[in-house]
């Protein structure tokens, strides 16, 4: 193990590792902190200039309940849901799809094809504003959830193939030469074999594109204007020049907005990190 | 008919191993297609193109990039962009700084790790107005020890020689906690009794961090340094909620200064825009080729 471990250490290594560990972990999250108690501060605070010390009250409940009654923030959540959702299951169903055809069969186009799908990952999406808004709004999906879904399962697929690629390749091929030579179809290799092993991949796939599409800012500003359609995150920039200097109201309204990915990550930690860290042990 | 029946399925059963891969990556490439690669020829295309996004495309072949050979706004936020590349790859040794710090099997350690990576997970809107609100001049809690250290306040988005790294160290606090769990996830799969080896030779502190764990953690390296890289070049989110460009638009950068010209309330300069975007994936494209180089050697390897 490296470092060395604490325990094998003096005595005062380990002391001093206990205590400056909580310390670091403080420092590190002290923006967070700072907004975690801004929003639970009455609003009297802010005006009386007590922006560091206790909040001289718990005023949580009425922050909270007025960003819910007075700003449409619910309703921009139940947008972000309803592009979100729908995102996940598209693109990691047509990953399955492509990152088994580009594992398990070999053809002269098969590279090409892989790399075209990793290049198109690592663009600066701006590229694609021009022509995809004007194709949105030609479309008539411009300002519509359903607009926002299609280009995210699309660009989604993207990283969704390479890492399904990579994780079916490591799955045993002996499997599916063996059904072959049984005279299985392709499709149920596909779906009786390979499918339920990929379940893993699957889950980490979903947790991870949940959190990317949930906090996407870019796409919903350019793909979406008014408020029936607009996602959270967009939602809360919005909100925020609304709320000058209410910033008791800007905080509860960004914990809002940041919880589900929050809740997300700590309910499926294990996935979460299996798949943000795939290829970053072997390979 | 039925000739025709079982004619067409002896076809498919002769072809079927060269027919399914095709099949089975149809929907996903023509999505990709769709949305993806031929948008970006498009953009290429639009950007030699004077354009309002409504009317009529009038061709100016050029022209939109010699503009941009004068336009001072377009060198600030090239320089920025570099700015923003080279400070952000900060993060990868940051990370690395970190993830040996919680390398530890201490009671508790699970829960400091994720607690550390938690900004990662916040969206960068979020991350953006916490950190608005940690430079804001008078309350902000940043500018407060600020003026107890050094006495003078700073107001760090509005000033001119601060604000871009401002905008940027916000940037890296997410970006440390990703590449901490990349160096976390690396560290957990070394090689123990090669470490335990170099050790017996009396390897040790700097040395045996850079001879021997260094490079077995190769593979979380690339990977830190691509996602931090595409990171740094798409930066947007951060500039638009934190200072939307300014002051005078001092921290715009490529991608956001595409925005602008495009989109803008100024006026809707889509081929201009185009062709500031057509810059910035040049750029990237230096990056995606090496990339893709590394990727295509493993792959021969494998």
């Amino acid at each position: 193990m490296f470092p060395t471990p604490v325990q094998k250490a003096a005595p005062w290594v380990r002391h001093a590792y206990t205590i400056i560990l909580p310390i670091a972990l403080i420092v590190w999250l002290l923006p967070l902190i700072g907004v975690a108690i801004t929003s639970i501060r009455p609003s009297g605070d802010l005006a009386a200039g007590n922006y560091f010390g206790m909040p001289s009250r718990f005023a949580g409940f009425e922050n909270y309940t007025a960003v819910f009654r007075d700003s449409p923030i619910g309703w921009y959540i139940l947008n972000s849901f309803k592009v979100t959702i729908p995102t996940v299951i598209g693109a990691v169903g047509l990953a399955c799809l492509s990152g088994f055809a580009l594992a398990v069969y070999k053809f002269r186009a098969n590279l090409v094809v892989f790399f075209l799908f990793v290049a198109g990952n690592f663009i600066p999406f701006q590229i694609l504003m021009v022509p995809v808004r004007d194709m949105t709004l030609k479309a008539g999906l411009y300002d519509s959830i359903s607009g926002l879904v299609l280009f995210h399962v699309a660009f989604q697929t993207g990283f969704c193939t390479l890492f399904m690629r990579n994780f079916i390749k490591s799955l045993p091929f002996a499997l599916i030469e063996s059904a072959r030579v049984e005279g299985v179809s392709e499709w149920r290799i596909f779906r009786y074999i390979v499918l339920p092993l990929m379940r893993p991949a699957i889950a980490a796939l979903s947790v991870l594109v949940f959190t990317f599409i949930w906090n996407d800012y870019f796409w919903a500003t350019v793909l979406v204007q008014g408020q029936h359609a607009m996602p959270v995150t967009a939602g809360l920039y919005s909100l925020n020049g609304q709320w000058i200097a209410a910033w008791h109201l800007v905080s509860a309204g960004s914990i809002v907005a940041a919880m589900p990915p929050v809740l997300m990550f700590f309910l499926m930690q294990k996935h979460f990190i299996a798949g943000l860290t795939l290829g970053a042990t072997k390979g | 008919m039925s000739s025709t029946v079982s004619a067409t399925s002896s076809y498919w059963k002769r072809n079927q191993q060269r027919l399914a891969p095709w099949l089975f990556l149809a929907p996903g490439m023509i999505m990709f297609s769709i949305y993806v690669i031929i948008p970006i020829f498009e953009s290429i295309w639009i950007s030699f193109y004077d354009w309002d996004g409504l009317g009529a495309k009038t061709w100016i072949g050029m022209a939109n990039y010699v503009e941009l050979l004068d336009d001072e706004a377009f060198y600030t936020s090239l320089k920025n962009n570099i700015l923003w590349l080279v400070l952000y790859l900060l993060a990868v040794p940051a990370g690395l700084a970190v993830a040996l710090f919680l390398n530890q099997t201490v009671a508790g350690i699970r829960l400091y790790k994720s607690l550390f990576f938690f900004p990662f997970v916040i969206s960068q809107v979020v991350v953006g107005l916490i950190f608005t609100w940690f430079y804001a001049p008078d309350f902000g809690l940043l500018s407060a020890l600020i003026k107890a250290v050094s006495g003078q306040s700073i107001a760090i988005l509005a000033d001119e020689r601060y604000v871009t790294l401002g905008i940027i160290a916000a940037g890296l606090w997410p970006q440390i906690a990703y590449c901490m769990i990349l160096y976390l996830t690396g560290l957990n799969n070394i090689n123990p009794e090669q470490v335990e080896a170099a050790r017996m030779d009396g390897a040790k502190g700097w040395s045996l961090l850079w001879n021997i764990i260094l490079p077995q953690l190769g593979p979380a390296t690339f990977i830190a340094v691509v996602v931090t890289v595409i990171g740094a070049l798409r930066s947007f989110d951060l500039v638009s909620i934190m200072t939307d460009g300014g002051p005078y638009g001092s921290s715009r950068v490529l991608s956001f200064y595409m925005y602008e010209q495009a989109l803008s309330e100024y006026g809707y300069r889509m081929g201009y825009g185009a062709a500031i975007a057509v810059v910035l994936f040049m750029i990237m494209m230096v990056f995606i080729t090496l990339f893709i180089v590394r990727m295509l050697m493993q792959e021969r390897h494998a």
